[in-house]
């Protein structure tokens, strides 16, 4: 398949790929491209999030509010808006997929509630003494309910539920601060910690693990500071390929800006529409290109962290130093408990030449398994190489657009035919790996044959492009397809883990037939759909991602079920060698296993430095601790 | 949760499943036709069955075994190529051949011989259901009760009967002295290991990795006896760990989701072995498997063994009964491959499986009226009148029944009726000679010396008391009570309950106790009789009540031979033993010892005489180390702790207080 594409076409596919991922969809103001050294407030806004947020965003579910799914009057899916790839198309397999698979009907609407109700929105309680300080330093603040309910949540199940629920919030921050700078952010936490003010940093918002949760036991004035405005990239170094940013930038932003001078940073989580340097900092994201381009705790060169206790960064920017433990690692993963991140230096790339997909299927997840630990321990992992299970093969399908031409049906079908019939691959079994490779094309294609060579010795057939593409759209729209879901009494979350090889196999095995068991055992009427793929290859592991959704009719608390489900499913993955998480993080939802996880010496020596850094607790989310 | 249902399986309430006959659909078809029917059973999530090489290759190329290899060739010198070929050769040795063609010859023989033998062999169908399923869920290990060289084959055939997978049987190595019947079971699934192998690293790994391998892949059931090995005594023996730690490791490994553990209770009317268990017991050595010696016990296709009753019990999620036991994420800073000695929570988890699976057993074992009559014989060996022993079968039955017994008491049929036909069945064991019944004393030609006279009594007795030990499990917590509240001599419920954890820890050797039940069991047992009005609990006391007196005294009845025989033990240990007394000599010299106090009149029992017993009570000494064992060059000496025995000889006797005191001391 390699031999079949000539390298206009990869070409473009590389480029829309850049477009639905980092593209950046609304007309931009002006472009005055020099990226210079800026000045605290000196000029205006350039960002994607305003500070209302709910402007452009959805208040009760995932992304912009003019794309999402729905089922149109024949009971065609499709995707609204012009943002993506998928957008105002009609995906004709969605709908079959989606009823037998959760056994759930288009008939049966679970609507949610329109608009937030106000009334259920407890009233701010504000500091008055902080409020009045704060109003000298012409930091803007909100403290309308819209924007405090916003910033009350993440994107966990529950509280995405909640709000489709309508249902009445516990905490909610008392008022909103958008800092422009660094300097803002000194100011805050100097006043927070004069007026014993409860600071909650919030980023992107994409938090899933409760992070952005007020604690209900919070008596004092909570604030929330969204770092939405520092979002400037403030010089760029091109000797040592390093860039100064602001940690409020999002993902989006900051690839897009750093294209416009032919540079990438090449950290692409898959919320990196939405989520912001500081949020990558702070609960230790991972991209889906690491391979190439490392994680963040790889990427980030220097940090700037502003604390109750004063400013820590570092001296230089050596690239490796020994100089005792790094305290980038106190930073990185402290999820908010320390601290607000307000500037970051980080490794940049010179944008790719050339990109390509591919794919490959295997008879079986054994076989694909086996396949990708073969290309770990080659390390020769391209760019991006991904596992999907067979359920997820099958969803994948399901988003396939209405096929125009009878040509394009036919060669399908054809592929199809070769696959199950002639090399009798089990379409119930099957499974795909997807790949994206990056560099000068050269090597692009020879790093292809390499990885197909080893696919082939575990019976793996190249399968095309495109199907390695919509493997990666399936990632970037699920949390939209999660809205669908909910709107037909479907629920749906996602987790993760990262474990040793060996036991790969046996943990994708063992928390799946878990979740099957908790859920018969809870009541659940229906067959859940539980999905995996190894999402990330190590040297001496595995990133593995679970999707995990069922039709809870006839659940009197679906959410509870869910919740109790998904702990179970975690105990599973612990009992079964798998880590607490790779990279979403702990947040409250997964902190009773912390002691469990790192021992509880290990908590001792983090709580020592939260009491050290913060004694007073001003950054008092409560996350990890 | 699982131990609920575990325990709820002892509820009196308890519901039990009925029975079908499998033997009269043979006597009524062809069995030709019904070996050769088509045969097509569901297996694991729907794996395709492994040829035996297949497998055989799986397990030489696993990693675990090839660490081992690597380990024993480091530590050996030699090249690991030689090791290779000598695991393969040991693997060869054991692995089964599991053809389908020897199936059906056994299909077809055993359709034969059963019907000859046996009126009925009767199988819980709804059990073989509960299996179906859980065969096609998880892997699945069977653990049935072993009473008889019959019962491997026995299970085989009922699930071949049922269209079920036929099972892998861990066999001992003994059967393969006999040639040809050893290559026959090995094509019907056995295979076979050895029975020590303790220091052998190599044969330790490929036999774990061999069942490992059948195990996680779901190829077949395994079957193994927990017990180890026949019971000759028919009282459950106490488990081994062995094959059972290896069949639970894949679970804490993660390497599968979880293993179903079925308890299997074989009931025999009538065992085959009957007198032959008897004489072994008695020191005559057991006969060497040998074909020969088989062809001979063609005898016994004449008798009428009645009926046998084989019950499919609850299959029990390892899962669940682990929960909150052990942490699985222990088992995850290790490499799964290398092998490791079990950690302590696993063991214990592992031990208190085990019984709780022998318990299980004993539950679902159906016991026929004569189990009943038998006890009764045994407590009145000068003989009962007819009527009497009937009326009081009668009312044992009525308390075997309120204590939740699997009786299978014939409906409608009047008791007299049912006595009668028991003894018909028995009448090797038990006679009626002018209205009255006493127990059978085989009479051997020519002149008898007073030895043999009391050795052929021993016989009888013996062989009729592995009819009362089948419901022993039934009366054994209220009977231990009984006896516990006869030798504290006080109603104080806490000098009682002393006194029951002392006679719970002596005899734990001799019945299935769960560890660390004690007080579990004390509850259960005060329960029983106060549900049964045999005693009333006013505060701190327990009382016997005017009705409690014959129950209660049965139950002491019940108990005597086993506190006779310890005492007897006991007393030979303190009075008779000699210093240097060897591990190799004691059971010989007990038995004259206890052979000299039979003749001389002043002991009556001779359940004493059982290696069975003295094997158990030389345990049950040594765990509370009353006797210490010494290895000196290639002889185990016996150490005797004189006051320690004599001690725990008073408390049985009723001689001494059990007190806290003396326990520590001890």
């Amino acid at each position: 398949m390699a031999s079949n594409s000539n390298s206009s076409e990869s070409q473009r596919i590389a480029q829309q790929r850049l477009r639905i991922i980092a593209g950046h969809l609304q007309k931009q103001k002006d472009d005055d491209s020099g990226i210079i050294a800026t000045e605290c407030k000196a000029e205006a806004n350039k960002g994607t999030v305003p500070r209302k947020r709910q402007e452009i965003m959805k208040w009760n579910g995932w992304g912009y509010s003019d794309s999402k799914f729905l089922f149109n009057k024949k009971g065609h899916a499709e995707f609204t808006g012009k943002r993506y790839r998928l957008s105002g198309m009609v995906l004709p397999s969605l709908q079959d997929w989606f009823e037998n698979t959760f056994g759930a009907s288009v008939n049966h609407k679970s609507p949610a509630t329109p608009t937030l109700n106000a009334s259920a929105v407890p009233p701010a309680s504000l500091n008055e003494a902080f409020v009045e300080d704060l109003k000298t330093t012409g930091i803007p603040f909100s403290h309308e309910a819209e924007d405090r309910v916003f910033r009350a949540h993440g994107h966990c199940l529950h509280e995405i539920f909640a709000l489709r629920e309508g249902k009445k919030f516990e905490r909610v921050p008392d008022m909103v601060v958008w800092p422009n700078c660094h300097n803002d952010v000194v100011k805050i936490v100097e006043l927070a910690c004069k007026h014993n003010v409860c600071l909650i940093p919030y980023g992107g918002g994409t938090s899933v693990t409760s992070a952005l949760e007020c604690p209900p036991e919070e008596t004092r004035c909570i604030v929330s500071l969204d770092t939405s405005q520092m979002n400037r990239i403030l010089w760029i170094d091109e000797k040592n390929l390093v860039a100064h940013v602001e940690a409020g930038i999002i993902g989006q932003d900051l690839e897009r800006l750093l294209n416009e001078s032919g540079y990438c940073t090449g950290h692409e989580p898959d919320s990196m529409e939405f989520s912001s340097l500081g949020g990558w900092v702070a609960t230790r994201a991972s991209g889906m290109k690491k391979n190439v381009y490392g994680n963040i705790e790889d990427l980030v060169i220097h940090i700037k962290v502003v604390t109750p206790r004063g400013v820590i960064e570092k001296s230089c920017q050596g690239p490796r130093m020994s100089t005792g433990p790094d305290i980038h690692h106190f930073i990185l993963g402290s999820e908010g408990t320390l601290g607000v991140v307000t500037e970051v230096t980080m490794k940049i790339r010179p944008i790719p030449e050339y990109q390509k997909y591919g794919s490959v299927v295997f008879p079986n997840f054994e076989a694909g398994v086996a396949c990708l630990r073969e290309v770990a321990k080659q390390r020769c992992a391209p760019a991006s190489i991904r596992l999907m299970d067979n359920e997820q093969f099958q969803f994948g399908h399901a988003l396939k657009p209405q096929v125009s031409s009878i040509f394009t049906n036919f060669v399908e079908g054809l592929k199809k035919f070769y696959i199950t019939k002639f090399k009798g691959f089990d379409p119930h079994q099957l499974v795909v790996a997807t790949l994206l490779f990056e560099g000068d094309r050269e090597r692009v294609l020879q790093h292809e044959k390499q990885v197909y060579d080893i696919a082939a010795t575990f019976g793996g057939l190249a399968a095309g492009e495109d199907n390695g593409q919509r493997g990666y759209i399936l990632t970037f729209v699920i949390a939209y397809l999660r809205d669908l879901g909910m709107d037909y009494y479907v629920v749906a979350e996602s987790f993760e883990t990262s474990v040793p090889w060996d036991r790969v196999l046996d943990l994708c095995r063992n928390v799946k037939e878990r979740i099957n068991r908790e859920c018969k055992e809870r009541g659940v009427q229906f067959q859940p759909l539980t999905s995996c793929r190894v999402t990330q290859t190590y040297d001496a592991g595995a990133c593995v991602y679970f999707y995990f959704a069922f039709n809870y009719r006839g659940l009197a608390d679906p959410v509870h079920t869910y919740e109790q489900v998904e702990h179970a499913a975690r105990e599973e993955i612990l009992a079964n060698g798998g880590s607490l998480s790779h990279h979403h993080g702990v947040g409250k939802l997964r902190k009773e296993w912390m002691k469990e996880s790192i021992s509880s010496l290990g908590v001792g020596m983090l709580q020592s430095v939260k009491d050290y850094v913060d004694p007073d607790n001003i950054f008092g989310n409560r996350n990890l601790l | 949760m699982a131990s609920k249902t575990l325990y709820s399986q002892r509820d009196p309430m308890l519901k039990r499943d009925g029975f079908e006959d499998i033997l009269e659909e043979r006597r009524n078809s062809s069995d030709l036709k019904y070996a050769l029917r088509c045969y097509a059973p569901v297996l694991y999530k729907g794996v395709t069955p492994c040829k035996a090489n297949m497998l055989k290759n799986i397990v030489l190329q696993s990693d675990q075994l090839h660490y081992v290899i690597n380990q024993v060739s480091q530590e050996s010198g030699e090249a690991p190529d030689i090791i290779q070929e000598e695991a393969s050769v040991i693997l060869e040795e054991m692995a089964h051949r599991l053809q389908i063609s020897t199936v059906r010859f056994f299909a077809f023989a055993l359709s034969k011989a059963f019907k000859t033998l046996f009126q009925h062999v009767c199988v819980n169908e709804e059990g073989i259901q509960r299996l179906q399923q859980a065969i096609q869920e998880h892997p699945v290990v069977l653990l049935p009760s072993h009473r008889s060289y019959m019962d491997f084959l026995l299970m085989s055939y009922i699930l071949y009967t049922y269209d079920l997978a036929l099972p892998v049987i861990a066999a001992g190595m003994d059967f393969m002295g006999m040639k040809f019947v050893g290559e026959m079971l090995r094509m019907s699934g056995a295979f076979f290991i050895r029975r020590s192998f303790g220091g052998d690293k190599l044969y330790w790994a490929v036999f774990s990795e061999y069942v490992k391998t059948m195990l996680r892949n779901g190829f077949a059931p395994i079957e193994f006896f927990l017990e180890g090995t026949r019971s000759r005594t028919c009282k459950s023996l106490t488990p081994k760990l062995g094959l059972l730690n290896i069949v639970i490791e894949p679970f804490f490994k993660g390497e599968v989701f979880d293993v179903n553990l079925v308890p299997v209770s074989i009931s025999y009317e009538r065992i085959l072995e009957e007198s032959l268990y008897a004489r072994e017991l008695l020191g005559v050595p057991k006969p060497k498997e040998s074909t020969s010696g088989l062809l001979k016990a063609r005898r016994i296709l004449s008798e009428d063994y009645g009926s046998i009753h084989v019950y499919f019990g609850q299959p029990v999620s390892v899962r669940s009964l682990a929960q909150g036991k052990v942490n699985r994420s222990k088992y995850n800073l290790f490499p799964r491959h290398i092998p490791r000695k079990p950690m302590e929570e696993t063991q214990s988890f592992v031990n208190d499986t085990a019984y709780r699976i022998v318990r299980l057993q004993e539950d679902n074992m159906v016991l026929k009226p004569w189990v009943l009559m038998a006890s009764l014989l045994l407590q009145n060996l000068e003989g009962l009148e007819l009527s009497v022993l009937t009326e009081q079968t009668l009312w044992l039955r009525g308390l075997a029944l309120s204590y939740a017994a699997f009786l299978d008491w014939p409906d409608h049929a009047p008791t007299a009726k049912v006595v009668s036909s028991s003894l018909a069945l028995h009448r090797g064991l038990a006679c009626v000679s002018g209205g009255r019944v006493s127990l059978v004393v085989g009479e051997p030609l020519g002149p008898v010396t007073p030895e043999e006279a009391l050795f052929n009594r021993a016989v009888s007795v013996l062989s009729c008391a592995s009819y009362r030990n089948q419901v022993l499990h039934v009366f054994l917590r209220p009977a231990m009570l009984a006896v516990a509240m006869h030798t504290a001599a006080s109603s104080r419920k806490n000098e009682v309950y002393n006194c029951f954890s002392f006679l719970w820890d002596v005899f734990s050797n001799d019945f299935i106790l769960c560890p660390g039940d004690t007080v579990q069991d004390f509850e259960e047992a005060c329960y029983l009789l106060v549900k049964t009005g045999a005693v009333q609990m006013p505060q701190q006391d327990i009382e016997m009540t005017d009705r409690g007196q014959p129950i209660l005294s049965f139950f002491n009845g019940l108990l005597e031979p086993f506190l006779q025989g310890y005492q007897v033990v006991c007393r030979y240990l303190c009075e008779e033993a000699s210093e240097g007394l060897t591990e190799k000599q004691y059971i010989p010299a007990v038995r004259s010892f206890a052979v000299k106090l039979i003749l001389a009149g002043n002991l009556r029992c001779y359940e004493v005489l059982s290696s069975d017993m003295q094997k158990n009570a030389l345990a049950a000494l040594l765990r509370m180390d009353a006797v210490r064992k010494v290895k000196v060059a290639d002889q185990v000496t016996l150490i005797v702790n004189k006051m320690a025995v004599n001690s725990i000889d008073d408390i049985l006797g009723g001689k001494l207080p059990t007190q806290k005191a003396v326990l520590a001391r001890l």
